[in-house]
Parts: structure tokens; C-alpha cells; sequence
């Protein structure tokens, strides 16, 4: 048994595989960042800084003759999303209902891919530098229109090019800009997601958390997400009636190239 | 580049699992290179060139073992019946046979989907459209 302590609770194996089922159907779609970035990892549970390769200066040293630099690490964040089940709801998932209400679940786990989102596209505050945190560049108003999206998309791959950032590139499009492109259609009834991924020679992803949009490059080596334990379900507790549990990640995020990413504003 | 290692689309696979056929796939690259040179070595009679390949072939013992022992690592029920198994004395159809009874038999195959660490084996989703 590890620190999730799945087996302490009352779900059968069976019922389990259908809970991680449901978990990873829920996340996957949502988890943009993941579409886009260098991802590293997992490495486990008790991994707990990345490695900067930086110094700092020490003011003094312990003795006389030597000099002294501490190292300088990223600590990696824990993220959590508590639910609470049904211990009937799960009595029936083992009699093979399809039907077990397991919203309790869906909601954490999307609640934990907008957080993931949310600290890789914008950051978060004390803890991780985003993308736009990091990025040098003036972010491009995407405009009112829909029918406009085209121009900004193309400002920014522009700008990219022109900071000698190669492509292909992606565009990860906040949840009402994403609706709002699969649903245009330019003049003459060609869609607008067709036209957007010729300019970026690359995919656009739903981005649930994103406010905007955010176009990066996607040669690698810029942005460095590193996964301690990977995303998990565990247990907490449980009365007769309710099992209490979590969904949970450790990871940190790390812009290399601060210069790979533009944002682009609602 | 070739995707055969894949017998499921790679896009519905999750990324534990590519790695896992990338990782199978590779240890049986090394076992092939290991039969290959060990039937060299049987025809070879020049005994400098027999002396390149042992040493080769040497590699590919070094390689074979280190996938095995990842993918032991990654795989909880597979490690243990091959602890089961492995450099143990005896009959070693008797003890394949004893040591899948005690790990399947004590429910090992429950984790089933999941990766050795718990984790739902999301990873990267790098090339999953939308």
C-alpha cells in the first residue's frame, strides 16, 4: 500500500478500475497544458524540487579560505481535489449499473485539470511562473469577432518567428473562444479551426481555465512541466453511507524560453 | 520510422503503456542480437573477430537486463512471479507454475490499467489532438 491508501477503502477492484476509468476520460480532454509542453516524469511521490542548475551567493562561509554557493531548486506543488461517493452508488457499480451517479468525481477531476491549466498558461501567485507570467511579449487583443481571430492567431506566430522561435505551433484556446472558433465558419463556409491550424502548422486544444488564448511553439526544450506523482485517486475516509476521496498531483513548471509564448487576450 | 510495437492506436494508448511497448519492444531487439551473436560465435574462427563479437554481445546482455529489470519495475505482478522464477535452483516450469498461482491466485491482477505507482497513467499528451 502507498500514501493514497486505496485499499484501506471499502471499493472492490473492480469498482476501482471503473472510478480510474472514469478519472482519466474526464481529465484527458481537458488537460491542455499536457498537449503542448515538455512533460517529465512521473517521478514518484517523495520527488520534491527539479533541479535549476542555478546558484545563489552566501553572504559568509564557514571558515576562512573557502567560499561557498547554495543551489537553487524548483519545489514541486501538490494539487487536490476532494469528492464524495456513494457507497450505494458504488454497491451498484458492482452490480454492473452503468449508471452510478459519479459526478462527485467528474467535477474533481475537472476542477484539477483547470488548476493544472491555470498554473501553466497564467501561473500561480507564490508558487509557479507561467507562460504569460514568463512571456516578454505584449499580449494581442483577440478582438470581439470571431471573424478577427485569424489576424491575432497570425500576429503572434509572426512575432515568434521573428524572435527566431521555430514552430509548429499550438493554440490553447480558453473553454468560450474554443466554442466560439468550432463554431465559425469563414465566408464562403471553410472552418475557421481549418484556417487557424494552417497558420500554426499545429494543433489548437480546449484549454478549460485559460482566459484568452495562448499560442506557443512546440519545438521543445521551452516549457518544462515535471510530474512527481502522477494524477492519482485516493482515500480518505468513509461512514456507512459515504467514502471520501481525492484526486491528486505534485508537479512544478518551469519556462526556459520565456520568448516561445504570446498571449492572446479576451 | 516504424510504429509496430503498437497493436492498439497509440492515440487511445495512454503514455505508461507506450512506453511499456517501447520499452518490450526494445528488449526483444536485444534478445534477437544476443541469438544472433551467439550464432557467430559458434561459426566464427577468427579469434580476434570472435573476441569484437563476445564483447558485443556483452552489450547486449547489459541492455536486455536493464529493460527487463525497468519494465519488472513498472510491472508489480510480472516482478513478482519473476522473482519467482529467476535465479532460483530447481525445476523452472515447477517454479513459473507456483509463483503465477501465489500472485494471481492472492488477486496481483487487480491493478490492472493502473500504473505501478497508483496514477491513473495520464503523462504526456503530446501529438492528442483537442
Amino acid at each position: 500500500m502507498n500514501h493514497l491508501l486505496r485499499s484501506l477503502a471499502p471499493i472492490s477492484d473492480a469498482t476501482w478500475k471503473v472510478l480510474d476509468d472514469e478519472a482519466r476520460e474526464r481529465l484527458e480532454p481537458a488537460l491542455a497544458a499536457r498537449k503542448v509542453i515538455d512533460f517529465s516524469g512521473p517521478h514518484g511521490w517523495d520527488h520534491s524540487a527539479t533541479n535549476l542548475g542555478r546558484t545563489s551567493p552566501l553572504a559568509s562561509a564557514p571558515c576562512d579560505g573557502v567560499t561557498g554557493l547554495q543551489r537553487r531548486a524548483l519545489p514541486l506543488v501538490e494539487v487536490r481535489a476532494e469528492f464524495e461517493l456513494s457507497l450505494a452508488e458504488l454497491r451498484d457499480a458492482d452490480r454492473g449499473a452503468a449508471d452510478a451517479d459519479l459526478a462527485p468525481l467528474d467535477t474533481a477531476a475537472h476542477q484539477i485539470a483547470v488548476a493544472e491549466n491555470v498554473a501553466v498558461f497564467h501561473g500561480w501567485h507564490g508558487a509557479i511562473t507561467g507562460i504569460g507570467d514568463a512571456s516578454p511579449h505584449d499580449q494581442i487583443p483577440l478582438g470581439e469577432s470571431t471573424d478577427e481571430y485569424r489576424r491575432p492567431v497570425a500576429a503572434a506566430v509572426e512575432r515568434l518567428l521573428h524572435n527566431g522561435i521555430k514552430g509548429p505551433y499550438a493554440l490553447a484556446l480558453g473553454g468560450e473562444q474554443y466554442q466560439r472558433v468550432v463554431q465559425t465558419a469563414e465566408h464562403g463556409g471553410y472552418p475557421l479551426l481549418e484556417h487557424l491550424r494552417k497558420i500554426l502548422e499545429g494543433p489548437i486544444v480546449w484549454a478549460p481555465g485559460v482566459k484568452g488564448a495562448v499560442v506557443v511553439s512546440l519545438r521543445g526544450g521551452d516549457f518544462l512541466f515535471e510530474s512527481g506523482q502522477d494524477l492519482s485517486l485516493g482515500y480518505t475516509s468513509h461512514t456507512g453511507e459515504v467514502v471520501q476521496l481525492y484526486v491528486e498531483e505534485s508537479f512544478s513548471f518551469h519556462v526556459a524560453t520565456p520568448e516561445a509564448a504570446v498571449v492572446l487576450t479576451a | 520510422m516504424g510504429f509496430d510495437q503498437y497493436h492498439e492506436p497509440p492515440q487511445e494508448l495512454p503514455s505508461a503503456t507506450r512506453t511499456f511497448a517501447r520499452l518490450c519492444a526494445s528488449l526483444t531487439e536485444e534478445a534477437e542480437a544476443i541469438g544472433w551473436y551467439e550464432q557467430r560465435l559458434a561459426v566464427e574462427t577468427d579469434a580476434d573477430a570472435a573476441a569484437v563479437m563476445r564483447d558485443a554481445q556483452g552489450e547486449e546482455f547489459k541492455h536486455f537486463s536493464m529493460d527487463l529489470e525497468l519494465l519488472l519495475r513498472r510491472t508489480p505482478d510480472w516482478r513478482k512471479i519473476a522473482e519467482g522464477v529467476l535465479f532460483q535452483p530447481g525445476d523452472v516450469v515447477e517454479r513459473g507454475e507456483a509463483a503465477e498461482a501465489e500472485v494471481l491466485e492472492d488477486g496481483g491482477g487487480a491493478s490492472e490499467g493502473r500504473a505501478e505507482d497508483g496514477s491513473l497513467g495520464i503523462g504526456s499528451l503530446r501529438g492528442v489532438s483537442r
